[in-house]
């Protein structure tokens, strides 16, 4: 019983993420494609614990980790480089 | 005391990279313990010459009912946030809030923004003027984007009153 | 089901229902600075549920001690506030027009003073 709740709560998921492609896709500007592409590493994250939960590994909180890193210093870098045009200076 | 003082700078920091690494590992295996202690030693003494001073929190029994009264109101604002979502565009009354704060220093100012950002229906946007450093003593202001604007100065003594006071107790700044 | 799945399968509903509704907001909203609001907070709001259910379930249903999870909340909600400060500052760099409506869109231009201190 839990299992099918939780698939569906996976579907669901699965729905935003074509909600925030269709965001990406859509733009119009470079920040809301940025919004998007950063609300898509955060509903991965989503899928990959719903899919714990699903399998009842442990094994995927470390890719969930990872994820949230990247997607989160990706975001700022591409954040900096608009405003400065530049990442490092 | 004072060789305590030397190896740890910094004893909440420490303790924060200790208990991290061992969440990181899932286990308090004996191997897993020295690296966390060696770690909780180190990093804090590498990159000391990065940080800039920070005020330390005074008043920790007060910063542990501000974490539990953020987590409250961050479950308010979204169902709040969601009501304005599921409801119709032409309702949103969207604008831009400009907070004037009484806060000057960058720790309290960080949080404060933080807290702004995941609670009542706004987003901060910048503090202003820039220069934390060069200029810490004049007066910083809050740009805020809020989604449904109904009454500018309602919204800048609530955030003064539930989240800047507590911080300005807090820091004892 | 016991009591305690039930606990799950509600965090786990409320958790997607949050995440879809941060999408829906992202879609839906009419400009760039309305939209932030939705994958700011709903979005995050959602994982936190999300992962509260999955330390539910790995703690007391497949009984193995597993605070990683805590991890993956502590730095969404540490990281979400920064990236949304990050992406308004660049919207503001950019010049996105707010929509139509909205209040008070002089304080846009007058930020430029504002940060030089004067």
């Amino acid at each position: 019983m839990l299992n099918q709740i939780v698939l569906i709560a996976m579907i669901g998921i699965g729905i935003a993420l074509l909600l925030n492609l269709w965001a990406l896709l859509r733009g119009p500007s470079v920040p809301d494609r940025l919004l998007a592409l950063d609300t898509m590493y955060i509903n991965s994250i989503a899928l990959l614990l719903c899919y714990g939960i699903y399998a009842a590994s442990s094994l995927h909180f470390e890719a969930a980790l990872l994820i949230a890193m990247l997607g989160f210093v990706s975001t700022v870098a591409v954040c900096k480089f608009m405003l400065r045009g530049d990442i490092i200076e | 005391m004072n060789f305590i003082n030397t190896l740890l700078p910094t004893p909440a920091r420490s303790l924060l990279l200790f208990v991290v690494w061992l969440l990181l590992n899932n286990s308090v295996a004996p191997i897993h313990l020295i690296v966390a202690a060696v770690l909780a030693v180190l990093i804090p003494q590498l990159t000391a010459p990065f940080r800039d001073p920070q005020p330390p929190i005074r008043r920790w029994g007060l910063a542990l009912r501000y974490i539990g009264r953020v987590l409250l109101d961050i479950v308010l604002a979204n169902l709040q946030v969601i009501k304005l979502v599921l409801g119709p565009n032409k309702n949103l009354r969207p604008g831009f809030v400009l907070v004037p704060l009484a806060i000057t220093e960058a720790l309290p100012l960080t949080i404060l923004a933080g807290t702004v950002s995941l609670t009542p229906g706004t987003v901060s946007a910048e503090i202003l003027p820039y220069q934390l450093h060069e200029n810490s003593a004049k007066p910083k202001f809050l740009l805020l984007h809020v989604l449904d604007l109904q009454n500018e100065a309602e919204l800048i003594a609530s955030i003064k009153q539930r989240y800047e006071q507590p911080l300005k107790e807090i820091f004892q700044c | 089901m016991t009591w305690l799945e039930w606990i799950i399968a509600l965090l786990v509903i409320a958790g997607t229902l949050f995440v879809l509704l941060g999408s829906v907001a992202l879609i839906k909203l009419p400009d760039f600075y309305t939209r932030l609001h939705g994958p700011t907070k709903a979005t995050t709001l959602g994982l936190g549920s999300l992962v509260l259910a999955s330390m539910v379930f790995f703690n007391f249903i497949e009984q193995q001690l597993n605070l990683q999870q805590l991890l993956i909340a502590l730095f969404l909600f540490i990281s979400a506030p920064v990236t949304a400060y990050m992406l308004i500052k660049a919207g503001l760099h950019q010049k996105l027009a707010p929509t139509a409506g909205t209040q008070q869109q002089e304080l846009m231009k007058q930020r430029d003073k504002l940060a030089k201190g004067e």
